[in-house]
C-alpha cells in the first residue's frame, strides 16, 4: 500500500511527564459536578466546626445536667439532650474533632508507610519485593474491624492506639498500588536517562517517580479517610473509644438503649457520620475522575 | 448508479442508494460517509477499497445498523436487501434479518469471538436466535466441515484461545453462514492474519461464494485482496466513492487520480528502492474535508478554479463511473506521469 | 485443577500460621500477667493458676510456648472461657449457625441485588435511573451499618410496628413448620438488610463498571450481527464476561461481612458469634475474642481460595497457567 511519506516520530521523551494534578483543567474537572461541590462544602463546614467548637456551642459536651431526654426544638437544646442531660448539638460538634483526627491522621500514616514500602518494593524488586508483598497480603487478610477491636480491647482504648491500628491495617492496599506504578515507571526512558546522568537511587525515586504516583495516592487517601472514620465509629459503638472524648460512634452506643424513648440520640450522630463519610467518598471519586480524564469515563 | 455489471435482469440482492452516515461530536454531526451507492448480485463479489479514514468500515456497519459506537447513525439513503429497506426497519425486524439473510465477518477473530464460550455454541448462535434449535448440532458440524477444518466434533468444543488465527476466522465465517444467508459482508477479513493464512481464507470465501451462490461484499484496504477475490470494485476516499468499475478495467485503466496513485504504490517483487511511490500529503480527515473535490490538495493534475471549488459528481467513464472533473482529459490518463 | 487447589492451600497456610502466631503474640505480650489474661477477671484459686502456668509452659522459652499453642489450636482446643464456664470451641459452634444464617442471607442479597442494579445502571447509562442508582450506591456505601440498623428499628419496629427489633425468634409461641419459618423471617429481614446495604452498593458499582467495559467489546457486536436477542447479548455474553471482577469483590468482602455481623448482632440482639464477641469484650474474655479472630481470618483465607477456584472454573483461559 501507500508507503509512509515521513519517517516515524521519535517517541523518546525529554524528561518525566508532568504530574497529573498539574495538567490544565484539573480544578474545573474536579469541581464539575454539583455533588462534589456539596461534599467539599460539607467537609469545610465540618472542619470549621471542629476548629471553632467552643464558639458555636453553649454547653459542656461531657457533663450532663438535669434536662435528660429532651426532644429536639426544646428550649435551649435545638437537637435535644441525651440520657445524661448532655446537649446533643454540642456533642455532635465536638464529635467532629475525633472523627477528623482519627480519619486524617491514620490515613496520613497509612499513606506514609504504604508509599515508602511500596516504592522500595517496586523499585528494587527481588526479595524485598516478595517479602513486602507477603506482609501486605497478610495484613489484608486480617479483617480490619475485628483486629482493631481485639487489639484495642487487649491493649486498652486510646485515640493514639486507634490511629496506629487503623494505619497499620490500611497501608497494604496503597502499598500495592504504589509498587505496581513504581515498578512500571522504573522501566521508562526518563529513569534510564536520570541514571545515566548519575542520579542516585533515592533522588530518582523522589524526584522522577513519586510525582507520578501522586494521583492514585490522593484518591486512595481520601477513601481511606472515609473508611477510617467508619472504623473509629464502629469501635466507639462497641464501647472501645476513649472514655473522655466525644465520639459519634459512642453517641450511637448510648442511643442503643433509648431507641424507643429518644430517637434523636441516634439520628443526628449517625447522620453526621453518614454525611461526612459520604463526603470523603464523593471527594475520592471526583479526584479519581479529575486525575484520570478518559473519554467516556463519565460514570 | 450503473456499476457496469453485465446485463442482469434480476434485481440486485443488495442495493445501497445514497447512503450517508453521521457521527455525533458534541453538538455537531460529523458526516463520515456521503452519498455511497453500490449493488451486489447473488454469487457476485464486490470490493470496497480505501485507506483508513475513508469511511469504508462505517459503510459496512451501516448496512445492518450495527455501529461499534453509539454516536454513529445512518443519516440518509436506502439499504435495500431483496427489496426491503434495512435502514427503515425497527429493532425487531432488523434482528430477524441479521444472521438470517445477511451474515457478517469481522477483522480480528480474536476479539470478535466470546472468549468464554465454546466455538460450536457461537456458530449455532444465529440458529438458536432464529428459532432453529433442532438439528443445530448437526448443522454446526456440517459448517465446520465446510470450512475445511478437520475433526469437526472436537473443534466445536474448543474455546477461541485454543485455536489458531486462521481457524478462528473460519469459525467466524461459519457462524455468519449458519442460516444460509444470501449476503455475506466481510470487513477486513484477512487484515489481522498472517500472509500465509490470508490466501487460504480468500480461497475459502471464493469457493463458498460459488458453491452457495453467496453475494459477497468485501471491505479492505488491500488491493491485492480485491484483485484476487472480486468482480466489481468501488474505491472510497474521504467518505465518498470516487471510482467504480469491474475489476479488470479498473486495474488496466484506472480513471481517478487517487485510484491510479493507489495502484502505483503497491509494491511488487520487481520494485526497487527508487521506484517507491506514495501519494503526497495525508488522508483527508472527516470534518475538515477540502472544498470542491476532496482529493484536490494531493492531486497532480488539479486545476485551480475548478477542482478546489466545484464538487465533482459521479459520471460515466468507459465501463465504470468516477468522480473527477477531468475524467477523460488527456492528462488524467496518467495523472502521476 | 486439583494441583491448583493444593498449590493455593500451600500458599494460604503460612498466612493462617501467621494469624495464629499473631494471636499468640497478643496473648504473650499484653501488659500484665498473661495467665490472668487468659483467666480473665474471674477469681481462680492459686493452685489452678500454677497448674495453668505449667500447662501453658509459661516457664518455658517463648518458642516452646508458641509450639504448644499451635498444637492446641490444631486439635481444636481454643482454651476455656471462665466467664461462660465452657470450652471456647463449644461456645463458638453453638452460635455459628445463627451467624451464618445472617451473613449468608446478607451476602446473597447483596450479590444478587448488586448485580441486578449494576446491569440496570449500565444499560441505562447517562439517563436518570443510572444517576439515581449511582447516587444511592455511594450513599449506601457510606452509611454505617449499625446506624442503619438503628434507623430501621426506629422506622419499622418502633414507628410502624411491622417487624420485631430484637432477637431471632419469638419466644412466646414456638411455632413449627412453615408458620414458624415465616415468623423467623420477620426477625431476619431488618438485620440482614442493614448488614447487606454497604456491600450491595459496592457490588452495584463494580458490576456497572465491568458491564460498561464488556458491552463495548467486539464479540458483543458479533453476537448482535447474528440476530441474538438482547437477553442473550447482555446476560449470556455480557454478564458472564463481566463476572470476574465482581466475583473478586464478593469474595474479598466475605470477611468484612462476617466482621460486620458483629455490629449488627449487637444492635439487633441477634444471638450469634458477633454478639458473643461483643459480650466477650465487655467481660474481658480473651480466649473467646482471640478464637473468634482466628476463625474470621481463617474464613477470609478460605473465601479467597474459593474465589480463585471459581475464577478458574469460569474462565477457561486461566487453565493454561
Amino acid at each position: 500500500m501507500t508507503a509512509f511519506t515521513s519517517p516515524p516520530m521519535d517517541t523518546a521523551q525529554a524528561g518525566p511527564p508532568p504530574p497529573v494534578y498539574a495538567k490544565p483543567g484539573f480544578r474545573q474537572r474536579l469541581l464539575q459536578r454539583l455533588g462534589t461541590r456539596i461534599a467539599l462544602g460539607w467537609l469545610l463546614l465540618v472542619l470549621l466546626l471542629a476548629l471553632a467548637a467552643p464558639l458555636v456551642t453553649a454547653y459542656d459536651p461531657l457533663s450532663g445536667g438535669d434536662n435528660a431526654l429532651q426532644p429536639p426544638l426544646s428550649a435551649g437544646h435545638w437537637l435535644g439532650t441525651d440520657d445524661l442531660g448532655r446537649d446533643i448539638w454540642t456533642r455532635v460538634v465536638y464529635g467532629t474533632r475525633v472523627s477528623l483526627a482519627v480519619g486524617i491522621i491514620s490515613a496520613f500514616f497509612a499513606v506514609l508507610i504504604g508509599v515508602v514500602l511500596g516504592a522500595i518494593a517496586g523499585y528494587y524488586g527481588g526479595w524485598a519485593d516478595a517479602l513486602l508483598m507477603r506482609i501486605a497480603e497478610f495484613f489484608q487478610t486480617l479483617p480490619r474491624f475485628v483486629v482493631a477491636l481485639i487489639v484495642i480491647a487487649v491493649f486498652g482504648a486510646s485515640l493514639a492506639k486507634m490511629i496506629l491500628v487503623i494505619a497499620l491495617l490500611s497501608w497494604p492496599q496503597l502499598a500495592r498500588v504504589v509498587r505496581a506504578t513504581v515498578a512500571s515507571l522504573r522501566q521508562s526512558q526518563f529513569v534510564d536517562a536520570a541514571r545515566v546522568a548519575g542520579m542516585g537511587h533515592g533522588a530518582i525515586i523522589l524526584r522522577e517517580i513519586l510525582p507520578n504516583v501522586a494521583a492514585p495516592i490522593i484518591v486512595i487517601g481520601s477513601l481511606d479517610i472515609a473508611s477510617a472514620i467508619l472504623i473509629e465509629a464502629s469501635l466507639s459503638f462497641f464501647g472501645l473509644g476513649e472514655p473522655n472524648l466525644v465520639s459519634w460512634g459512642g453517641m450511637l452506643n448510648d442511643a442503643q438503649q433509648y431507641l424507643r424513648s429518644a430517637w434523636w440520640m441516634s439520628a443526628f450522630a449517625g447522620l453526621a457520620i453518614a454525611l461526612t463519610v459520604w463526603a470523603f467518598n464523593l471527594l475520592g471519586d471526583a479526584l479519581n475522575d479529575a486525575l484520570n480524564p478518559r473519554a467516556g469515563h463519565t460514570p | 448508479m450503473n456499476s457496469g455489471a453485465t446485463a442482469d435482469a434480476a434485481a440486485p440482492l443488495l442495493d445501497v442508494r445514497h447512503l450517508c452516515v453521521d457521527i455525533a461530536q458534541g453538538p455537531r454531526q460529523l458526516r463520515v460517509v456521503e452519498d455511497v451507492s453500490l449493488q451486489v448480485q447473488r454469487g457476485e463479489a464486490v470490493g470496497l477499497v480505501g485507506e483508513s479514514g475513508s469511511g469504508k468500515s462505517m459503510t459496512a456497519f451501516a448496512l445492518l445498523n450495527l455501529f461499534p459506537s453509539p454516536l454513529a447513525r445512518v443519516a440518509g439513503g436506502e439499504v435495500l436487501l431483496e427489496g426491503r429497506d434495512l435502514a427503515r426497519m425497527d429493532a425487531a425486524q432488523l434482528r430477524s434479518v441479521r444472521g438470517a439473510r445477511v451474515g457478517m465477518v469481522f477483522q480480528d477473530p480474536s476479539s470478535f469471538l466470546d472468549p468464554l464460550m465454546p466455538v460450536g455454541r457461537q456458530i449455532a448462535e444465529a440458529l438458536v436466535a432464529h428459532g432453529q434449535v433442532d438439528g443445530s448440532r448437526a448443522r454446526v458440524l456440517e459448517l465446520i466441515d465446510l470450512m475445511e477444518l478437520p475433526q469437526a466434533a472436537q473443534v466445536a468444543l474448543k474455546y477461541p484461545h485454543e485455536l489458531s488465527g486462521g481457524m478462528r476466522q473460519r469459525i467466524l465465517i461459519a457462524a455468519a453462514l449458519a442460516m444460509k444467508p444470501a449476503l455475506l459482508i466481510a470487513d477486513e477479513p484477512t487484515t489481522a492474519l498472517d500472509v500465509t493464512v490470508q490466501a487460504g481464507i480468500l480461497k475459502l470465501l471464493t469457493r463458498l461464494r460459488k458453491e452457495l451462490d453467496l453475494g459477497l461484499l468485501l471491505i479492505t484496504h488491500d488491493l491485492a485482496v480485491i484483485a484476487e477475490t472480486c468482480q466489481q470494485v468501488h474505491v472510497m476516499y474521504a467518505g465518498q466513492i470516487v471510482e467504480s468499475n469491474a475489476i479488470e478495467p479498473l486495474f488496466d485503466r484506472p480513471a481517478h487520480p487517487y485510484t491510479q496513485g493507489l495502484l502505483r504504490s503497491v509494491l511488487s517483487p520487481q520494485s526497487r528502492a527508487h521506484d517507491l511511490f506514495s501519494i503526497p500529503g495525508g488522508v483527508a480527515i472527516a470534518g475538515q474535508w477540502p472544498s470542491g473535490c476532496r482529493f484536490h490538495p494531493r492531486c497532480p493534475i488539479m486545476r485551480p478554479g475548478l477542482c478546489d471549488t466545484a464538487v465533482p459528481e459521479l459520471g460515466s467513464s468507459g465501463q465504470g463511473v468516477d468522480r473527477c472533473h477531468l475524467s477523460g482529459a488527456p492528462e488524467a490518463i496518467h495523472a502521476w506521469g | 485443577m486439583i494441583s491448583f487447589i493444593l498449590r493455593r492451600l500451600l500458599h494460604a497456610l503460612p498466612l493462617l500460621l501467621a494469624v495464629v502466631v499473631l494471636n499468640f503474640l497478643l496473648i504473650a505480650f499484653t501488659p500484665g500477667d498473661p495467665i490472668l489474661l487468659l483467666v480473665g477477671d474471674f477469681p481462680a484459686p492459686p493452685e489452678y493458676l500454677e497448674q495453668m502456668r505449667r500447662e501453658y509452659g509459661l516457664d518455658q522459652p517463648v518458642w516452646v510456648q508458641l509450639w504448644r499453642y499451635l498444637a492446641k489450636v490444631v486439635q481444636g482446643d481454643f482454651g476455656f472461657s471462665f466467664a461462660a464456664q465452657q470450652p471456647v470451641a463449644t461456645l463458638i459452634v453453638e452460635r455459628l449457625g445463627v451467624t451464618l444464617e445472617l451473613t449468608l442471607t446478607a451476602l446473597v442479597f447483596a450479590s444478587v441485588g448488586g448485580m441486578v442494579l449494576g446491569v440496570a445502571a449500565a444499560r441505562m447509562r447517562g439517563r436518570w435511573p443510572d444517576t439515581a442508582i449511582q447516587t444511592a450506591s455511594s450513599a449506601g456505601y457510606s452509611i454505617p451499618d449499625f446506624w442503619l440498623g438503628q434507623l430501621l428499628i426506629l422506622t419499622f419496629a418502633i414507628g410502624l410496628g411491622w417487624l420485631p427489633s430484637q432477637g431471632n425468634s419469638s419466644v412466646r409461641d414456638a411455632t413449627e413448620g412453615f408458620a414458624g419459618w415465616l415468623d423467623h423471617m420477620r426477625y431476619l429481614i431488618l438485620p440482614a438488610f442493614a448488614l447487606s446495604l454497604r456491600y450491595l452498593a459496592l457490588i452495584t458499582r463494580i458490576t456497572r463498571a465491568s458491564m460498561l467495559e464488556v458491552m463495548g467489546s467486539d464479540y458483543i457486536l458479533a453476537a448482535r450481527s447474528r440476530g441474538a436477542s438482547e437477553w442473550t447479548v447482555v446476560v449470556v455474553h455480557g454478564l458472564r464476561n463481566a463476572a470476574a471482577p465482581v466475583l473478586t469483590v464478593i469474595g474479598y468482602n466475605v470477611g468484612f461481612i462476617l466482621a460486620g455481623s458483629a455490629l449488627i448482632e449487637a444492635v439487633f440482639a441477634w444471638p450469634g458469634i458477633g454478639r458473643l464477641l461483643f459480650e466477650s469484650i465487655s467481660r474481658r474474655d480473651y480466649p473467646v475474642m482471640l478464637a473468634i479472630l482466628l476463625m474470621v481470618s481463617a474464613t477470609v483465607v478460605v473465601a479467597n481460595l474459593v474465589t480463585d477456584v471459581v475464577h478458574r472454573l469460569i474462565d477457561p483461559r486461566l487453565e493454561r497457567t
